[in-house]
């Protein structure tokens, strides 16, 4: 009785004890008590994400720039001339952007790649106990539990020109480079940004796939063992396959982040970021903040928003078409 | 915690490629973290020249001009207030949210928990401004002050953390056998009593992992402390960068001011990662 009561409160009747007019209030909880449980976020989903969103693809449609923030209703509609200077790509404004998105792809792949890599790699190594482990463990999750600036501005000090460490060890000690490079700003800065994301993000996909190889039934490995496969050959037919429901939902999320990322750039490069590390998050930034133009910062934070859910919708219906007969 | 997985000792092949491998990634993640405790230790002409392993002298000095340089003790308070606030908000909303889906068929259930995933897709800088316009209008129009103010931000950091919460924990409470709490509904309890004196308190591990992630959530946001605090709300996230925008670059104390923000979130992280990672084995990962 109690199963249906819990799975289908609709048809729940309680037992004969109830008089009438009970019942109907109870039914009337039973049937509203799980949206009254998800009110609150309800509530501060459609506040904080949703609602902005929709005013957001608002904006894109107005000439918004600061004479009309105060009240911002009153902004002449513009239709669809903000979208037009976005990807306008001859003009210098939808030029920018077309290059930041370029670079933003470029960084994300890569990062994505080498934090997933980095990241499974490293749990398949610390799936077996040995010494340390532990240890290597704590280790390892201190990246991504080190506060986003605290960890980034350790970066700058150590990207540096005259005093960093990295010149230190490339120019003075290992005499890698003629001359002290420049690392926050000009073409390497592509490098340095790649080099913190990474050195932030990994660990995420480490913590993942370890939680991951945990659901992984033993039996699995020992029926291999006994029929004489070796290690590497158990970690490419069992462990890897297994992963890949984990690793789905991972890249996704690993991509979304980072291709999101605003945090990192911005500690990283302050304001303005050089030309080769010029991520859209802070060129969208840049574009409304700096130039005071909200309409075309909306425009393009619509068309960052198309593209993110093609790319997701893309994402799901190949990897799960890809999954269906393995599952089967 | 998982032993070995094969009966035999693993090949040679295997043992030395593990420690290559993780003896380099070791040292990745090392390095920026001896720099960040080397020069918090280090006398200023010592950050100021050039790069130098070990310090010429230690000394404490940096840990003693931060609280001075900035308010940083200020700033600190804030982001405890801010930090914390949201992550009680967070983990209570959750809890909520994931029980309706765990426990309960209803309509749109399914449309909610799409819903509340996809936010995380968005990107922030999308409705950084929208909610700066809603905030001012709402300050305008009641009298509440959200913008600029911490209220605001815990508003606006509970929910950061909310969609991951909530998906972590319907995968938890989904793992907590439902003849218990049918049975404390036999035994009288409401639906919440139920939650309360059964879901919640066998589900503590994965509301852990749950308040640390709200928790280094909220710690660690840029974008929206940037814009949405004044110099009476203003969080370490924005406070940490007043100590290069004076003549000299302090990266001694700078170094020692990262390092005391990040005492907290760091070793409640290490304390309680087992949880996460026990949580995400139920939950998130299944």
């Amino acid at each position: 009785m109690t199963t249906t009561a819990l799975k289908e409160p609709v048809r729940d009747t309680s037992p004969g004890a109830a008089r009438e007019p009970r019942r109907r209030t109870g039914w009337i909880r039973r049937v509203s008590l799980p949206y009254l449980l998800l009110l609150p976020a309800l509530f501060f989903e459609l506040l904080v994400h949703l609602v902005p969103m929709v005013i957001g693809v608002v904006m894109s449609f107005k000439e918004l720039t600061q004479f009309y923030i105060r009240d911002w209703g009153t902004a002449p509609w513009s239709g669809l001339d903000n979208y037009k200077v976005s990807v306008d790509f001859d003009a210098p404004v939808g030029k920018a952007l077309l290059h930041s998105f370029g670079v933003t792809v470029a960084f994300t792949l890569l990062s994505v790649g080498l934090c997933w890599l980095i990241g499974t790699a490293a749990a398949v190594f610390m799936q077996d106990t040995f010494r340390g482990r532990g240890l290597l463990r704590a280790l390892f999750l201190v990246p991504y539990a080190l506060p986003v600036y605290a960890a980034v501005i350790t970066w700058v000090f150590m990207f540096q020109h005259d005093n960093g460490l990295v010149n230190h060890v490339l120019h003075d000690q290992l005499h890698l480079t003629d001359k002290p490079s420049f690392w926050l700003i000009g073409d390497n800065s592509f490098y340095a940004l790649l080099t913190v994301s990474v050195w932030k993000g990994w660990p995420f996909a480490f913590l993942i796939v370890t939680a991951g190889l945990q659901n992984i039934p033993r039996e699995l490995y020992e029926a291999a063992a006994l029929d004489g496969a070796g290690m590497w050959q158990q970690i490419r037919r069992i462990t890897l396959p297994s992963l890949r429901p984990v690793n789905q939902v991972l890249v996704l999320v690993l991509f979304l982040w980072t291709f999101n990322d605003f945090n990192t750039p911005y500690v990283l490069f302050g304001k303005s970021a050089p030309e080769a590390a010029d991520l859209i998050s802070v060129h969208i930034y840049q574009s409304s903040f700096v130039t005071w133009n909200f309409g075309t910062g909306s425009a393009m934070s619509v068309l960052l928003l198309l593209f993110l859910l093609v790319v997701t919708g893309g994402y799901l219906l190949v990897t799960s078409r890809g999954r269906r007969p393995a599952d089967v | 915690m998982s032993s070995a997985h094969t009966p035999m000792a693993p090949p040679r092949s295997f043992v030395w490629s593990r420690r290559i491998f993780l003896t380099l990634l070791a040292g990745f993640v090392l390095v920026p973290v001896y720099v960040m405790v080397s020069s918090s230790l280090k006398p200023l002409a010592d950050v100021t020249g050039k790069f130098r392993w070990l310090p010429s002298g230690l000394t404490l000095r940096p840990y003693v001009d931060i609280w001075s340089t900035v308010p940083l003790a200020k700033y600190f308070v804030n982001s405890l207030i801010v930090a914390g606030a949201a992550t009680v908000c967070s983990v209570v909303i959750a809890v909520f949210a994931a029980y309706a889906v765990s426990r309960y068929e209803f309509r749109g259930k399914r449309v909610f928990t799409v819903t509340v995933l996809s936010t995380q897709m968005l990107p922030g800088i999308l409705f950084l401004l929208p909610l700066f316009l809603i905030y001012v209008n709402i300050g305008n129009a009641t009298g509440i002050a959200l913008f600029g103010s911490r209220a605001g931000l815990i508003l606006t950091y509970l929910t950061f953390s909310l969609p991951f919460s909530i998906w972590m924990l319907i995968g938890y409470f989904d793992s907590v056998p439902r003849d218990l709490d049918e049975a404390a509904l036999v035994d009288g309890c409401g639906p919440l009593g139920a939650l309360f004196r059964i879901v919640v308190p066998a589900a503590v591990p994965g509301i852990v992992a749950v308040a640390v992630y709200a928790f280094m959530t909220a710690w660690g946001e840029v974008l929206f402390a940037s814009v949405m605090t004044n110099d009476t709300t203003r969080t370490l996230a924005v406070g940490l960068q007043g100590y290069s925008t004076l003549n000299d670059v302090y990266w001694n104390q700078i170094m020692a001011a990262s390092l005391v923000v990040s005492v907290p979130v760091v070793a409640g992280f290490l304390l309680l990662q087992r949880y996460l990672v026990a949580g995400l084995t139920a939950g998130a990962v299944k």
